[in-house]
């Protein structure tokens, strides 16, 4: 049974959640004090050592019904099998090496044929489900001859249902169906039909059992795979139907981000000696310093003041932003954003108290309007809203700088990169676009700390990593 | 010189109480302490794989209240360490007594003379002081903190970590060597091992993420908001002299209000607060007016107590439709 464990921590591992040789070590010793007999204490006794979050506590539950009810039933296989074939090395279930060499389909066929009837017979007769426990048994072991724990993509089931089948010797018995189709005579032709329906209900079987593997390994490997590629497309590229794995995935690197800049570091100035809080602590010690006091110096917390474009252009781009600055609220606990197009206005509060997707459709709708004109914005936000940033607040704009040649007031521009900390433009054109037309991006360049193109949730990530980095 | 402390592990007995999932449920439920099935078996467990439990879950669902319960039922001592920012060894594992030390270099310093007379030259009184030097850094001039007195405990000890999310990232890094081996080294004396591992519990109210070492280490247990039929169970235990039917309204109502968009959901502590109070106030069934008026005993913030104040009828008239 340590192998049935084993499989188990494997297939928890592929579904995303991490588990460690100790865990995995913790997990047998588990099984041990607990044992295999009640399925309800095992799983809340495996949740407890295996999965260290409540996410991971979710895959577990989920994998865990879909894992033990096959194992239960390739357990019920092999005792059948046990009762039949009175070979104890056949009741092992799902083990890999039952059938790993090439030719053992060949072996499984005449194993399965053990009360004298040909192979072909044998597997008919298995496809037909007159004995389902040996045909479990069978699926387990053509399944690990053809490696299945390997699916990665669902449009792999089709390879691997036919190696399986492969496995099981469907060769044989496609090859008498070949022969009886030919015979052109009424019992050939009955035969064929037989030995197709016998055929057709082994590949749908088969098929199940592949997909019942892929949703235990391959499911999330996929999911990782199109996240990937996801996370490379730009912003403007996606469809309608990317969005809500685009939104999983966000608040999922959002997430990593965050964890990442969690630890906000007190630096200790090593050379400077707090003496009043020295003299203060080791006053029961007659003066004499025990403890030694450092002074220490406090980072600023985040604070960082949004600036979006939110005309046509940009629109998508900006609803990306938006949502990873959310998803990152643990961290940035102070956030004002500021949507604008032909004017400019305050949207942290929609986007506060209402459903995200309503709240960007009522910012454009209010914003969203008219042409684009920064030199405009640029002095609105001074003028209205000069107060919100301070010495600790990063400017961060989200725009191409297209401003439909209006004066940039470089002016106002100045005086805001001089206000804040540190003052970041993401545009999504590609630098050799920047300063062509009517974008003044080159112009407004000298003043800001990071101009950087993004286009990709991972420009994203890396320019917010950026960010963060100047508070840690 | 007491050096290396390292008495061997005596081998644990199973308490009675420790002995079965069943019999920490009956063991918790005597001392109060409803537990659900995964409660009982994280704590069944951290027994016997000898590994410390980290209770996760929002506050006052009765993360610390376990640790008490776990300590009563044993019959073995709590000792409780509660973690804040910039918690250090000197504060959590042993501290030197500096005074009695100071005193002792005096006594010293009296005696030094006497005790060197006769010696003859430098080398040999270099010698004689040796012999008393160590003393300095000794087991009598060590203050055990929290860590350390649990190690030292001969009968076995329930250990409570609390809120462990709010100590510094350092300090985590202080606990693995207690957490994973259960001793505590001190640089002078040597290792000082638990002669009965403690029972150990962290609880923490996800503030922040914990690292993934301290994690690894332990049993993870996630404690959530119970669900009706056993809130009721709870708060009929805490709360003995609350009527069946109000009982039942009350749990409903709070179930009811953990559904609405409120900022800080009430916990299973501000029932049987809500209980108690009603109670004092004599009411035997919950009518609008004085749900209004109380409140402020499950709801802490003023939005949300705002938010529901509004929906009082209709969120009692929905436990109503449900009941029926």
């Amino acid at each position: 049974m340590e192998r049935t464990l084993t499989r188990y921590i494997r297939a928890l591992r592929s579904a995303g959640a991490g588990v460690s040789t100790t865990e995995a070590m913790d997990a047998a010793r588990t099984v041990e004090v607990v044992g295999w007999e009640d399925r309800r204490v095992l799983k809340t006794a495996l949740g407890t050592v295996l999965a260290k979050s409540v996410e991971e506590k979710a895959i577990h539950e989920q994998l865990f019904e879909l894992y033990f009810s096959r194992e239960a039933a390739a357990a019920a296989a092999s005792e059948s099998q046990r009762g039949e074939g009175g070979d104890p090395d056949s009741g092992q279930p799902g083990e890999g090496e039952a059938g790993g060499e090439p030719q053992s389909g060949d072996a499984e066929g005449g194993d399965e044929a053990g009360d004298g009837g040909d192979p072909v017979e044998a597997l008919s007769a298995l496809a037909r489900g007159e004995n389902p426990g040996k045909m479990a048994m069978a699926l387990e072991r053509a399944g690990a001859a053809a490696g299945v724990d390997e699916i990665r993509f669902a449009t792999q089931s089709g390879y691997y249902s036919r190696k399986m089948m492969e496995q099981m010797g469907v060769e044989a018995l496609e090859a008498r169906l070949m022969e009886a189709l030919g015979r052109r005579d009424a019992q050939g032709q009955a035969d064929a039909e037989a030995l197709m329906g016998d055929r057709s209900a082994l590949q749908k079987q088969t098929r199940a059992f592949v997909e019942a593997r892929f949703e235990i390994y391959g499911r999330s490997a996929q999911d990782a795979f199109m996240n990937e590629i996801l996370a490379e497309r730009s912003f403007g590229a996606l469809g309608r139907s990317d969005t809500a794995r685009m939104r999983a995935l966000v608040e999922r690197m959002a997430k990593r981000l965050a964890v990442r800049h969690a630890r906000r570091r007190k630096v200790r100035d090593r050379g400077q000696l707090d003496v009043r809080r020295t003299l203060r602590a080791n006053a029961g010690h007659d003066g004499v310093p025990f403890d030694i006091i450092w002074k220490i110096k406090r980072k600023d917390r985040p604070k960082i003041v949004a600036v979006c474009d939110v005309s046509g252009s940009v629109a998508q781009y900006v609803r990306f932003l938006l949502l990873f600055l959310h998803a990152l609220k643990e961290k940035v606990t102070d956030l004002e954003t500021f949507a604008f197009s032909a004017h400019l206005a305050d949207v942290s509060r929609p986007l506060e108290t209402l459903p995200f997707e309503t709240a960007m459709r009522a910012i454009v709708d209010e914003v969203g309007s008219g042409g684009t004109d920064y030199g405009a914005a640029f002095l609105e936000l001074d003028r209205d809203f000069g107060e919100v940033i301070d010495r600790r607040t990063t400017v961060l704009i989200l725009g191409d700088g297209r401003s439909n040649y209006s004066n940039p007031r470089l002016d106002v521009f100045k005086q805001i990169a001089d206000q804040a900390k540190r003052l970041v433009w993401l545009c999504p054109e590609p630098a050799p676009n920047w300063g062509s037309g009517d974008s003044c991006l080159l112009e407004y360049r000298p003043f800001c700390t990071l101009l950087t193109q993004c286009s990709t949730v991972i420009d994203l990530e890396r320019a917010l990593d950026e960010i963060l980095m100047a508070y840690d | 010189m007491t050096d290396a402390v390292t008495g061997a592990t005596k081998s644990m007995e199973t308490p009675e109480g420790l002995a079965s999932v069943e019999a920490v449920l009956s063991m918790l439920a005597q001392s109060g302490y409803i537990a659900t099935p995964e409660i009982a078996t994280a704590v069944y467990l951290a027994h016997h794989l000898r590994k410390p439990v980290l209770i996760e879950g929002p506050a006052g669902v009765g993360k610390t209240d376990l640790a008490r319960s776990v300590a009563l039922g044993l019959d073995q001592p709590l000792i409780r360490m509660q973690c804040y920012e910039g918690l250090d060894e000197s504060k959590a594992l042993y501290e030197w007594k500096y005074g009695k030390q100071l005193l002792y270099t005096q006594i010293l310093k009296d005696k030094i003379g006497h005790l060197v007379e006769d010696a003859d030259t430098l080398d040999e009184a270099l010698q004689k002081l040796n012999g008393f030097q160590d003393i300095f850094f000794s087991r009598d001039f060590l203050e055990p903190r929290p860590l350390l007195k649990a190690m030292e405990q001969s009968t076995g000890s329930v250990l409570l970590i609390d809120e462990i999310d709010k100590s510094d990232e350092e300090f985590e890094a202080l606990l693995l060597e207690v957490l994973s081996d259960y001793q505590v080294t001190v640089p002078e004396i040597g290792t000082i091992a638990a002669q009965v591992p403690p029972l150990v519990m962290l609880t923490s109210n996800a503030t922040r993420e914990l690292g993934d070492a301290l994690k690894r280490r332990c049993l993870h247990l996630h404690i959530d908001f119970p669900d009706a039929e056993l809130e009721a169970r709870i708060v009929r235990t805490r709360v003995p002299g609350v009527s069946e039917r109000l009982l039942e309204r009350l749990v409903a109502f709070i179930q009811a209000v953990r559904g609405e968009n409120i900022r800080k959901l009430p916990s299973i502590s501000e029932t049987i607060d809500w209980a108690r109070t009603l109670i004092l106030l004599h009411a035997d069934s919950l009518e609008p007016a004085m749900v209004r008026s109380t409140l402020n005993v499950i709801l802490k913030r003023q939005s949300d107590i705002a938010e529901v104040s509004g929906k009082v009828e209709a969120l009692l008239d929905s436990r109503d439709k449900a009941g029926r």
